[in-house]
């Protein structure tokens, strides 16, 4: 049974300790500040648990935390980057069973389609786990200028990046999304849906819990599950997110996304050229993290005369 | 102005590694008896006591292990490339944990301090495996449109002086790219290789994946042999000069792929406007890194004449400070020399260099009875015809001469056969830049020494060697181009 599921006494009189559903907000679990929540359906629409319903008051706090935290991982060696990574994907391993578990109490999915995707999961987290090190190898490099000059192109962290995850796959398309990001050295803010069809809010926490336990620096990836279309427009205009990843997102949160950021010229990346997550050629690829980058050339004389 | 030696109380590495008394050939995934029959003792080149009994691989043990390279190569090769990653990165995991053992381990063996092993070759070693188990899934990446595939059986030969490390650099970017491998550890160090077998089998890498076979000079032949056979795929060999020309002679018109990591006689240059200080500790890192026992070590050094004699003082004040002796104990900057073969030649060049007319400043320690022992010298007033200018000494000998324009520099520097490596010393950096456009060297470090990363490219121009170990290049030594037949 899955932990989010209430359990009755019928256990040989035992009663379940359910447990409740918060924020991941700078490496620790607040209830939202709004004292919202909304109720967890399973696929048989019993109510299993209740997810926090984040405020934009939320969603600054998590901005403050993740702009506080990610310098510090910006400037940690690209290795150090990549074993935080597969200390993530053991993690996530570790849970596995529970990942396909809630897949299958609370989408009603067949326990071999969650487990495919919970695999999926953790391989594209060892995938990234390995790109750390070599995203600026294949980003950037020594430029062959038609002068004395030493000049080299490198990709850097643009600083905190939202990450607004679609209504499907709970957890492929949030890790999907995610890994590009912190990958860069980025830090995150990561909304996961609490109403719609593939929305998946004990997911959400457990993936929260499984970051938690990584050696991933506090503030570095803030979860907060809420209502996309409500926290949309605040993303879009707060000043301190440099960046938006998101994918097959419905087109009125697509456009208000990009409305609020023609104010402030915010990088929102929407992948709407790219395939569905199953696609690993794609979204194993260095172009999945460019749009988290931001390219510094860097110029000097190469002599003296 | 002379500081006076420094004594510390003895700091003794406490660990000791879980050392079997007899290790067999490590072949299809399990120690065995040598068909030869032979064995031979390795020791401790700081004590000269035996730590081990190791099998001496004959031709027929050579041949073994190559077959089961080729047994296990279809299979291993059409791993799926992520599935390949994640046994790499067990094994990176693995090494990290094992690391302090490692360290004791190959300072026992090889005679370079703990310092050293710990804190430079064990964390190199297990960021090599986890680089390069990054890239096993990437490679489409690193050879867009080439369609990259293995090569098949690589025999690989390596040197004594970072014998795990050069063990990781052969066998990780090998492994990644979907090859097996037959690796010949140095004869006078071949512990960390066995007992990194034992981790290899503990991290679930499929049997004959990783073959290890001990040895003298013979077991490389044979493999080399084999390779001009068609046996095996390809050669990788860090080693002598002389002994890489041997190989490539042997290897003419097989078709074999073939990389070498060989000697060299590496400048390391300080011009007038250089952090002098800063350069003092590059210049004895360079050269006093591993006594010396490093191909790429800046062995002659070239200061810009007008701070000659400021320079030399200043760098014969911190030789003074430098502990030679037991390489456990946590504070030796200097250990033993790895063989006494090593040493007789070590010796064969300090007569040399007094013979020629250079002068020789050493620095007076004590040293240990027993063991192979060299203290760490200089020789001012070198020529650049003198042997000691020329030739590797592979040993704990600086040679120091002297240039006045940045364009001698760049003369002399490259004046030699060699090219691994370059170090250029100066607050400008669009001097340093310029400089490292000029010297014809593989690394060229600038305002820094002896610095490796699994992401950087290592590798030589010139009689140095061919092939880079590292980083994204140094996957095409492991990969056919153009989809292979």
């Amino acid at each position: 049974m899955s932990a989010a599921t209430r359990g009755s006494t019928a256990d040989g009189g035992r009663v379940e300790v359910a447990k409740t559903l918060k924020l991941y907000v700078n490496g620790a679990f607040p209830r939202s500040e709004s004292g919202r929540t909304v109720p967890v359906l399973d696929a048989r629409k019993r109510i299993v648990a209740h997810a926090s319903h984040a405020s934009r008051k939320d969603l600054r706090e998590a901005v403050e935390a993740a702009s506080a935290a990610q310098p510090k991982w910006a400037a940690a060696t690209a290795y150090n980057r990549g074993q935080v990574l597969y200390r993530l994907a053991e993690m996530l391993e570790a849970r596995r069973a529970e990942f396909a578990s809630l897949m299958v109490s609370i989408e009603g999915r067949t326990k071999a389609d969650a487990t495919k995707e919970v695999d999926r999961s953790i391989d594209r987290c060892v995938c990234f786990a390995g790109w750390t090190d070599k995203i600026a190898a294949v980003l950037g490099g020594k430029q062959p200028v038609a002068g004395p000059y030493f000049v080299f192109t490198m990709p850097e962290a643009m600083g905190t990046v939202a990450v607004v995850a679609p209504d499907e796959k709970p957890l492929l398309s949030l890790v999907s999304l995610l890994l590009p990001v912190v990958a860069a050295g980025n830090s995150a803010i990561v909304i996961a849906p609490i109403t719609g069809k593939g929305a998946n809010a004990p997911l959400a926490v457990a993936l929260a819990e499984s970051i938690a336990t990584s050696d991933v620096p506090a503030g570095i990836v803030n979860i907060l599950t809420g209502m996309r279309a409500e926290l949309c427009p605040w993303i879009a205009s707060h000043r301190e997110i440099s960046g938006v990843a998101g994918a097959r997102l419905p087109d009125a949160d697509a456009k208000a996304l990009e409305l609020g950021a023609a104010e402030n010229l915010k990088r929102v990346h929407l992948f709407r050229d790219a395939p569905g997550f199953e696609d690993d050629a794609f979204w194993h690829s260095p172009f999945a993290v460019q749009p988290f980058v931001d390219l510094k050339t860097v110029w000097h004389p190469s002599t003296l005369h | 102005m002379t500081i006076a030696p420094l004594s510390y109380a003895p700091a003794p590495e406490s660990v000791r590694p879980t050392l079997k008394s007899e290790y067999g050939l490590f072949i299809g995934g399990r120690f065995v008896e040598p068909k030869s029959g032979k064995t031979f003792r390795t020791i401790n080149p700081a004590t000269e006591e035996a730590l081990a009994t190791v099998s001496d691989a004959g031709e027929a043990d050579v041949a073994r292990a190559v077959d089961a390279a080729r047994k296990a190569l279809p299979k291993w090769s059409k791993t799926r490339p992520a599935e390949r990653a994640k046994i790499l990165f067990r094994i990176a995991r693995r090494i990290q944990e094992r690391s302090r053992e490692l360290a004791v381990l190959e300072s026992m063996n090889g005679g370079k301090p703990i310092k050293e092993s710990r804190d430079e070759d064990l964390p190199l070693v297990a960021q090599h495996f986890f680089h390069h188990a990054g890239w096993c899934d990437k490679l489409d990446y690193a050879f867009a449109g080439a369609k990259p595939q293995p090569v098949g059986v690589c025999g690989q030969i390596i040197p004594w002086n970072f014998p795990l490390l050069m063990a990781a650099w052969k066998l990780a970017p090998a492994l990644a790219c979907g090859n097996t491998c037959v690796l010949k550890p140095a004869e006078t160090t071949p512990l960390t290789a066995l007992m990194l077998a034992e981790i290899l089998q503990e991290c679930g890498l499929p049997d004959g994946v990783v073959n290890i076979v001990t040895g003298g000079p013979d077991a490389g032949r044979a493999i080399t042999a084999l390779a001009a056979k068609g046996r095996i795929d390809k050669i990788a060999f860090t080693g002598s000069t002389e002994v890489g020309k041997a190989i490539a002679r042997t290897l003419a018109g097989s078709g074999v792929k073939l990389t070498l990591e060989l000697g060299g006689k590496s400048p390391n240059i300080v011009f007038a406007d250089a952090a002098l200080d800063q350069a003092v500790e590059g210049v004895v890192s360079g050269i006093w890194f591993n006594q010396g026992h490093v191909c790429c070590a800046g062995s002659r050094l070239f200061v810009e004449e007008s701070i000659h004699e400021d320079f030399i003082d200043r760098l014969r004040n911190r030789m003074r400070s430098l502990r030679v002796g037991d390489p456990l104990d946590k504070n030796t900057d200097v250990g033993a020399i790895n063989s006494k073969a090593q040493l007789a030649t070590i010796q064969r060049y300090l007569k040399a260099g007094s013979d020629e007319g250079a002068a020789k400043f050493e620095v007076d320690c004590a040293l240990p009875k027993k063991g192979f022992w060299c203290r760490p010298c200089i020789f001012t007033g070198v020529q650049p015809s003198h042997t000691i200018a020329r030739e590797e000494i592979f040993g704990p000998v600086l040679s120091v001469m002297t240039f006045r324009t940045p364009e001698e520099a760049v003369q002399r520097a490259n004046n030699t056969t060699y090219g691994l490596s370059a170090g250029v010393w100066t607050e400008k950096a669009a001097r340093a830049l310029e400089m490292s456009n000029r010297l014809n060297a593989g690394v060229v470090w600038l305002n820094t020494f002896n610095r490796f990363d699994a992401s950087a490219p290592f590798g030589g121009y010139k009689e140095s060697g061919f092939g880079r170990e590292g980083g994204r290049q140094g996957l095409s030594a492991y990969v056919k181009l153009g989809g292979g037949r």
